[in-house]
């Protein structure tokens, strides 16, 4: 039985490091509905830049400092040079955008910083907690809990940006009816920039968890396909979506490969998250928190 | 254009259906075929045929396939790679196990399973669209390759999933040389793109196009959802199928499943938009300009050191390659979202009225 709670948790931590990187394509999708395929490579600019910082001598908290402004700027690029001018395509092109993006993100983090892996420590070890590995025979990392923390954090402080503050009401605004919300004079524009550089930020936070996690590398920019099924459970366009989606992912996920995987050969990883996914979306075709889709002719 | 239409009257139905229906395109068309038939292959070089040629007819093969599903009945994709796996494993898989069969019948076959394969994917279609569709179809490219990778027959049970593609023999001729391979290629791309300009023009193709305008409306006015669905999957799976045989045959010869990443999937995606979807012509330039542009690249840097007389890092120029790829697709898709095809349409309405275009 502990081996059981032992796996799930272990599951559930590792579902809130994916929720992580959903949180980012949540945030974009929701206020100007582009499916950002580049979010993947944001994690990886974002971590290789700040790892970088901290490996010439700069202290935690100017790298982060840095690294955030280098963010917010590029969030206002992509917006200014890439969306804007496709303004009212169509989703697919958009999508195909931002697969060009991340084919430029990816050359220029590598081009600017290397492209050797890199360790990052926040000194937090990455070890067993010890009271419950003595009392209940259950091991989880003493790191896990910390992501899991600083995912709850980060989605307080969503939560409080999206309903608290003026500019969240203009986001929820644009996320609604870009039309009516340009009606009612909310800057189309600046929002996206906004949240753009907010999805820079979401990414900065996913970046250096996962850079602590696995290290900082290239292989960063495939957590974009581990957040995919995530966010088709959760539904496009929800916050809660992306987390509750994670915990559901990362916790089926690891559940199937201790007790499923023997019988089949094991390393289904890859593709069992977007089988669960899948058949959650054949009950519900807009994920678990989705908006309904209405057709109308 | 130099020439124009003028003169040339319809006055039967055959006429007007005509694919062609200027003489002077006709003419050039056929022009077009006997070069890429006779002269290519006579004057070619080997490494233009082999490496360049070859490669580029396949890769245009898997984007019908894809712009039959995607272009034309609106179901985006991302598993095309997956598709051309099955079509390759499983071609080599009968050439293995069935005796004395012919090479096309086992291209065929890998492209029935492939079908297979697309259909049983393309299920979740009927309740899910759009990207979360996308999304489903990873599903397809992960499974299809952790299966080829997990199960030994497909493979022959080879240590490291590697498989090399048999001897081809068609009517006593071995085809072993990249002249006989490429003329292969070409004539087995070239049926199947007239089987598809053809499908899209019959009831079939019309079904696909309201499917993908607007499926509601296209449901009311009669059309069987799950019927056509499964029939684009099914074809457009079928095409990636044999274009993936092709891959394995008359390309790389020998494959690894690892060929058939994701990354395939990207760059096939790529052709169709670049080239325009929903196009049949379009397969063909976005194929072209994608696997001509790495070379391109290539070239420039190699002139450039040789300007600069210095060597340039190889991590300096894949990384650049990749911004100016990235970049590129980002410009085209601002520029001309209907690609390529679109251009070619412009341009030959602009030249029809040159030099008085007033």
């Amino acid at each position: 039985m502990s081996f059981f709670i032992e796996v799930l948790a272990g599951g559930l931590l590792a579902g809130v490091m994916y929720s992580l990187v959903a949180l980012g394509f949540v945030l974009i999708y929701k206020a100007s509905g582009v499916f950002n395929f580049a979010q993947g490579s944001l994690v990886f600019f974002a971590a290789l830049t700040f790892v970088s910082l901290t490996e010439r001598g700069w202290s935690f908290a100017l790298a982060l400092g840095v690294t955030l402004i280098a963010m917010v700027v590029l969030g206002v690029l992509i917006e200014r040079i890439v969306l804007r001018p496709l303004v009212n395509q169509p989703p697919i092109t958009l999508l195909m955008a931002t697969i060009g993006l991340t084919f430029v993100l990816e050359g220029a983090s590598q081009l600017m910083w290397g492209s050797q892996p890199h360790g990052l420590e926040l000194g937090i070890p990455d070890v067993p907690i010890e009271w419950l590995s003595q009392k209940w025979n259950i091991n989880i990392s003493q790191f896990d809990l910390f992501a899991a923390f600083v995912a709850g954090a980060l989605v307080v402080v969503l939560a409080l940006l999206f309903q608290k503050t003026r500019i969240g009401r203009a986001l929820r605004a644009v996320a609604d009816d870009h039309q009516a919300a340009l009606a009612v004079g909310i800057p189309l524009q600046h929002i996206w920039a906004i949240v753009w550089a907010v999805a820079g930020f979401v990414a900065l936070v996913a970046g250096v968890m996962w850079g602590v996690r696995n290290g900082v590398q290239y292989a960063l920019t495939f957590t974009a396909l581990k957040a995919l099924p995530v966010l088709i459970l959760g539904g496009f366009e929800s916050i809660a979506g992306a987390i509750v989606g994670g915990l559901i992912i990362g916790a089926s996920e690891k559940l199937a490969e201790v007790y499923l995987g023997p019988f089949v050969g094991g390393g289904i990883e890859s593709w069992f998250a977007y089988v669960v996914a899948l058949v959650f979306l054949l009950i519900r075709p807009e994920g678990l928190f989705g908006e309904k889709i209405i057709d109308r002719v | 254009m130099l020439y124009r239409e003028a003169g040339q009257f319809k006055s039967t139905y055959a006429q007007d259906q005509q694919i062609f229906p200027i003489l002077q395109d006709r003419i050039a068309i056929g022009a077009l075929l006997l070069v890429v038939f006779v002269v290519v292959p006579l004057f070619g070089n080997q490494y233009w045929l082999s490496a360049i040629l070859t490669p580029f007819l396949v890769l245009a093969l898997a984007t019908l396939g894809l712009n039959i599903l995607t272009g034309y009945a609106g179901q985006l994709s991302l598993g095309t790679a997956a598709f051309m796996a099955v079509g390759a494993f499983m071609a080599y898989n009968a050439m293995l196990r069935i005796p004395h069969i012919p090479v096309i019948g086992a291209f065929i076959i890998g492209g029935l399973c492939a079908a297979a394969v697309g259909i049983v994917f393309g299920l979740p279609s009927l309740r899910i669209k759009g990207l979360y569709l996308a999304v489903a179809t990873l599903a397809c490219q992960f499974f299809v390759l952790w299966a080829i990778n997990r199960v030994g027959w497909f493979s022959n049970y080879s240590s490291s999933g590697v498989i090399t593609a048999q001897r081809m023999e068609i009517l006593g001729y071995a085809i072993d040389t990249p002249a006989s391979k490429y003329v292969l290629t070409l004539a087995i791309v070239a049926l199947m793109a007239l089987g598809a300009k053809n499908l899209m023009r019959s009831e079939t193709g019309r079904a696909f196009m309201a499917i993908r305008d607007m499926d509601v409306a296209a449901s009311v006015i009669g059309i069987q959802m799950m019927k056509t669905k499964l029939l684009a999957f099914a074809i457009s799976s079928f095409y990636c199928g044999v274009a993936g045989a092709l891959y394995a045959f008359c390309y790389l010869g020998t494959v690894e499943p690892e060929a058939f990443v994701l990354d395939l999937s990207f760059r096939v995606l790529f052709m169709m938009i670049i080239g325009g979807a929903g196009s049949i012509l379009g397969s063909f330039l976005g194929a072209g300009f994608i696997t001509m542009f790495p070379i391109f690249l290539n070239l420039a840097s190699k002139s450039l050191e040789n300007a600069l007389g210095m060597e340039i890092p190889h991590a300096l120029v894949s990384n650049t390659e990749a911004i100016i790829f990235g970049a590129l697709i980002i410009f085209f898709l601002i520029v001309e979202p209907n690609g390529l095809a679109r251009l070619w349409q412009i341009g030959k309405e602009k030249l029809r009225l040159w030099p008085f275009p007033h």
